[in-house]
């Protein structure tokens, strides 16, 4: 790996192949094992955040009997510092599509859906633009699988897996008790994949590539490109693609501002690393995962603000059926700012942190189990902050 | 509800706190661990529901497992090891707890559920008293619904354990309560925050009987109730229905399923009651009203093939059922028998016979009924109730009300002797008791009408209609045929009478969308708004579950068995009110008293 | 308003009258009428076969289904950290003193209404905004300006 910069990848962003829906045509032609195992080589973890190796979530779901299965594309983008999957659908709707046309192929469904968060709805006349374009080379292909856009409107917890199934459905978006999965139960009840937007991109540049080309990038855990959604406190905000597993302080210098003192990782719901950690942090599945979002901060940020902001976020959205979270997020938000105020203790803090890691094992979903990420990585490393 | 068939074969090997256990595939940590007497506290959990897993404070700890499953939720699966009270468990149940009590007004003294409560049982086992986190009560701007004869919703009590919700969805198809909002507003909700007398809420109770804490209560009389007893210018009558008897006692501490008849009589006495009636002798009076009802209608429509008859003709005993028609399926009101229910014939008479009989001013008769129904309370308050020229039934109390009223006299209610009623309106049948349990009234009414058509007892064993006692799982159909019958009811010689028993709104509606489509064509069906019928009732002690249901349901038959009288109409109070007083079935005076119309109300 | 009862009707041929329709029919709704109103939504529980009180629950759930009576142009500006930072209050401010409301009001011509709302997804172009559908980043106080007059300018139906 270089030295000097960061390594600018292409994989994602870069252009289209010469003819229209040439590797899905192709990708058709093979079998389903060969596809499977192509992804299985190449060691693609899902874009999302969570990770999860895709190969064996498509698997599953091939696997799993019943004649109705879904593919789901989550572009339900909403958390907060990420921005990529705007960019992607925006500069590379096609490469979506297809990645989303061969998981049909290989599960057995012929109907896929793209949750688009409310809030890029005004995306939608251009991507019905490609989308029709899509199905017209379908069905010049012979592919029986169609792609519906649904729109959501304004719930960043949509973004959870079984709570975009319910609001599909027509409910209110309130994550499912797991199991059972989504492989074997995902939107209607049916065998369902549901991947990140880049996640589909990936498996589309995989086909194109073969595994061996895409192994190449990134490092055992973490194999390919990233696209990373960089804002806050620096010079160049905007959107990169870069290989994963790259150490902080590397990004840092060039992306910072010269007086970075944290950097969020993974938005809200990730976690913040102070200057002193910037060396020994690696972003991947090893060290730090991420779905992109990278905020920089620099010294005249209030760290008591950002996490207030954080706060204010989670205590808003989420969707307030556990206890853990509905309450948990409230007490943080309450606790931080009586500290703040002196009408608690600054050891208060202690409780408030015990309370974040009950909260990380026993929420009910995803989103109630993070905020203890960034509550506690941020109460941790910048208590004095927090106190006066 | 749907259920995918379970392979029962497949056993599952886990280990919880060190015992090996093995269960069948799909069983649930929690209910594993219960099958090995380890209780795990819970509070969204109701064996009558799906499960939520939203509470969250069953969870349990798994080896190899960094979260904390919630045993609710959660299947076994081969090997798990777990542990329902470790370190960690314990830590981040009490969190839970603290949690849930830093949003609650905790006011318990103030509360009607004080002592009852399941946050509170949960609050006191966990020691809670240092309050870990910051009270948000103060931010909430929670309010209390009551503008509701029936049913109280306070807010400020709910721990959003959504048991309403799903109990308004999944039993009785109603969803007058759902989710709204998200997040730290998130609140349990009617549509458009409207009170629940504005919408489609049938007072059914059912939700009362499931919420764990004081959120959603009776609106309780019991001091309007003392105050009268202790007026010496009034004359307080209590009637008491047929499923009280067989759930009383469970809210006094006796076990479930024992028939407690005549020690309730006793303590009613004991209160200060100045008669104590039976609301079994106006369901005898019910069944001759409603069978001849039956009758006329089969006639007009067989005899004299007359359009405009309504069948089939449906039972009109239950309140929940009625307002459920009338918000629900409003063209189908003609079908409902014009009979007033057991509880407000009742109320018409004690102020009309009773008093005449007694020589009292009707307007110092006091009437009380003790109901296992919440329904019943708005019942007594529908205007179309007053047919007496007074307020037919002053006070309704639930099952749960009396046994509070006996607790705060004081009275050992296992301790005392065994009552009769008082006569006259206390003598019953059994055929009136078994009005409590699902599908009652139609065996009550089968008895009487086959009897009197045929001049021979109904075709079953020991009087027992079994084709048309109720279940939970679906609806109940039966076809009785008529033979031999007498002269007179000649038209109706080898009729194959076809009956259909629905319980918990659920099916109800099922039922009735059935009859609107075409799909079941029916004489005569029997609906009790509560699952399993009134034994299940939203006013009955808590907790109601199936289990409880069904030793209720066997006491009230084992009533039924016991008692001298099968069949209404040889209830010798029943001649003697048609002699003195009613003159005739569907008389001048019975149309006046016992019969009554209802409206239409919006759908949404 | 005009009557929500034949749009229901229409959007529900569109989208059909399972639950999963849910969504669309009130986001179609929103579209036109800018809320949904009591009796849009029992006219949506009536033609769905739903209880009113569910689809009060989904509504209420997303930030984006009013209940409440809104402006023609309702505008969301982004409160969540990034654009925080990059001034967010101020873009408030200006908005404000243009519009003459607070956060959470609605003009008294019902043109506007201003609101916040969490993470747009525009964090590297921050302070952004919605109005309606229409994202607006790198908002500054005098493109402020310049956005509202326009949308002043426009003649309203």
């Amino acid at each position: 790996m270089s030295e000097q910069t960061l390594k600018r990848v292409d994989l994602i962003f870069g252009e289209y192949s010469n003819e229209k829906y040439k590797v899905l045509a192709s990708t058709l032609e093979r079998t389903n094992e060969d596809i499977l195992q192509d992804l299985l080589e190449s060691g693609l973890r899902g874009r999302g955040g969570a990770g999860f190796p895709t190969s064996m979530k498509w698997k599953f779901t091939a696997e799993t009997p019943g004649d109705e299965k879904y593919v789901v594309c989550n572009a339900d983008e909403g958390e907060p510092g990420t921005f990529k999957d705007r960019e992607i659908l925006y500069r590379v709707p096609r490469k979506v599509f297809s990645g989303m046309a061969i998981c049909g192929k290989v599960i057995g469904a012929k109907k896929g859906y793209m949750y688009l968060r409310g809030e890029y709805k005004f995306m939608v006349p251009e991507l019905m633009r490609e989308l029709d374009s899509y199905h017209e080379h379908a069905k010049q292909l012979g592919l029986d699988f169609t792609i519906e856009i649904r729109m959501g409107s304004g719930a960043y917890i949509c973004g959870e897996e079984s709570a975009l199934f319910e609001s599909m459905e027509g409910g209110r978006g309130e994550p499912r008790n797991k199991p059972p999965y989504p492989t074997t139960s995902g939107f209607m009840k049916k065998p369902t994949v549901i991947n990140n937007v880049e996640t589909f991109v990936n498996v589309l540049m995989i086909m194109r590539l073969g595994p061996d080309q895409y192994k190449k990038l990134g490092t055992t855990d973490s194999r390919g490109s990233k696209v990373f959604s960089v804002s806050g406190d620096t010079p160049i905000p905007g959107i990169y693609e870069l290989e994963l597993g790259m150490p902080l302080d590397r990004f840092v210098d060039e992306f910072g501002d010269g007086d970075t003192k944290a950097v969020q990782v993974g938005g809200a719901s990730g976690f913040c690393v102070p200057r002193k950690k910037f060396k020994d942090t690696v972003i991947g599945f090893e060290g730090v995962p991420t779905g992109g979002s990278m905020m920089i901060f620099n010294s005249s940020r209030s760290m008591y603000n950002v996490l207030h902001n954080y706060l204010e976020f989670f205590e808003e959205e989420s969707c307030g059926q556990c206890t853990p979270c509905r309450v948990g997020c409230q007490q943080l938000l309450k606790g931080i700012v009586a500290v703040k105020k002196g009408e608690k203790k600054a050891l208060y803090l202690d409780q408030l942190m015990k309370l974040s890691e009950s909260m990380k094992i026993t929420a009910k979903c995803g989103l109630g189990q993070s905020v203890a990420n960034s509550f506690s990585s941020i109460v941790n490393n910048f208590k004095e902050e927090m106190i006066y | 509800m749907k259920t995918e068939p379970q392979v029962m074969d497949k056993k599952m090997n886990l280990t919880i706190d060190g015992i090996n256990v093995t269960v069948d595939e799909g069983t649930t940590i929690l209910e594993a661990a219960r099958n090995l007497n380890i209780h795990i506290p819970t509070l969204c959990y109701h064996e009558d529901l799906c499960v939520a897993g939203n509470c969250r404070v069953c969870v349990v700890e798994q080896e190899k497992v960094r979260n904390l499953p919630a045993s609710c939720a959660t299947p076994v699966s081969e090997g798990m090891v777990i542990h329902t009270n470790s370190m960690k468990v314990r830590m981040a149940r009490k969190h839970i707890v603290e949690l849930l009590l830093s949003e609650h007004n905790a006011d318990c003294t103030k509360c009607y559920k004080n002592g009852l409560c399941e946050l509170q049982g949960l609050a006191s086992q966990m020691l809670t008293g240092d309050h870990l986190f910051l009270d948000l009560v103060p931010d909430k701007k929670y309010t209390i619904d009551m503008f509701n004869t029936a049913i109280i919703k306070d807010d400020s009590r709910c721990i959003r354990c959504q048991r309403c919700v799903r109990t308004c969805e999944e039993l009785q198809s109603v969803s007058a309560l759902g989710v709204a909002f998200k997040g730290n507003k998130m609140k349990i909700s009617t549509f458009f925050e409207h009170s629940l007398f504005e919408v489609v809420c049938t007072n059914c109770g059912q939700c009362v009987n499931r919420c764990p804490t004081g959120a959603l209560i009776e609106r309780n009389y019991i001091d309007q109730v003392w105050d009268a007893i202790y007026d010496p210018n009034k004359h307080v009558v209590v009637q008491t229905a047929p499923a009280v008897r067989v759930a009383l006692g469970e809210a006094l501490g006796m076990a479930t399923g024992k028939i407690v008849t005549g020690k309730m009589v006793a303590a009613l006495r004991r209160l200060g009651f100045n008669s104590v009636l039976d609301t079994d002798f106006t369901a005898d009076l019910t069944i001759i009203e409603e069978g001849h009802e039956l009758l006329t209608r089969l006639k007009r429509a067989l005899v004299d093939k007359d359009p405009t008859v309504s069948l089939p003709m449906a039972t009109s005993c239950s309140p929940g059922w009625i307002k459920f028609i009338e918000h629900t399926f409003p063209e189908y009101l003609p079908n409902l028998s014009t009979c007033k229910s057991p509880q407000q014939m009742f109320g018409a008479l004690a102020k009309t016979y009773y008093a005449q009989k007694r020589k009292l001013d009707p307007k110092n008769i006091v009437s009380v009924s003790i109901m296992p129904c919440t329904a019943k309370k708005f019942e007594a308050n529908r205007p179309e109730m007053r047919s007496s020229g007074y307020k037919d039934v002053d006070y309704v109390l639930t099952t749960r009300e009396l046994g509070i009223m006996i607790k705060q006299a004081g009275l050992d209610f296992e301790a005392l002797p065994e009552e009769k009623y008082d006569s006259f309106m206390g003598t019953s049948s059994g055929a009136a008791v078994i009005f409590g349990s699902t599908g009652g009234v139609m065996e009550a009414a089968l008895r009487t009408a086959y009897e009197l058509v045929t001049g021979r007892v109904v075709p079953f064993d020991g009087l027992n209609i079994v084709p048309v006692r109720g279940t939970e799982d679906e609806v109940r159909e039966a076809t009785i045929k008529i033979e031999n019958v007498k002269p007179e009811w000649s038209f109706l010689e080898g009729v194959e009478l076809k009956c259909a028993v629905a319980n918990g709104l659920a099916h109800a509606k099922t039922l009735m969308q059935n009859v609107r489509d075409g799909k079941a064509t029916y004489h005569f069906i029997e609906v009790m708004a509560c699952p399993g019928g009134c034994l299940g009732g939203g006013g009955q002690p808590i907790p109601t579950n199936k289990e409880i249901r069904t030793k209720r349901k066997m006491a009230i038959y084992e009533e039924d068995m016991g008692m001298p009288i099968r069949k209404s109409h040889e209830n010798p109070e029943i001649a003697e009110i048609y002699k003195e007083f009613l003159e005739k079935p569907l008389g001048h005076k019975s149309h006046e008293l016992l019969h009554t119309h209802y409206t239409p109300r919006k759908r949404y | 308003m005009t009557d929500c009862k034949s749009f229901v009707q229409e959007l529900a041929d569109k989208y059909g009258r399972e639950k999963a329709s849910l969504l669309p029919i009130l986001q179609g709704v929103v579209a036109r009428n800018n809320y949904l109103s009591d009796t849009c939504m029992t006219d949506i529980a009536k033609e769905l076969d739903l209880s009113a009180a569910q689809v009060f629950g989904t509504a209420t759930f997303y930030s984006f289904l009013d209940t409440q009576p809104r402006g023609k142009y309702v505008i969301r500006v982004c409160k969540t950290i990034t654009c925080d930072m990059h001034g967010k209050k101020t873009i408030i401010q200006s908005l404000e003193d243009m519009l003459k409301i607070k956060v959470g009001e609605t003009t008294p011509d019902k043109k506007f209404t201003l609101l916040e709302t969490n993470c747009l997804g525009w964090c590297h172009e921050g302070p952004a905004m919605l109005i309606n559908d229409t994202p607006y980043s790198g908002l500054t106080t005098e493109k402020v300006h310049d956005i509202i007059s326009e949308y002043h300018s426009k003649k309203s139906l």
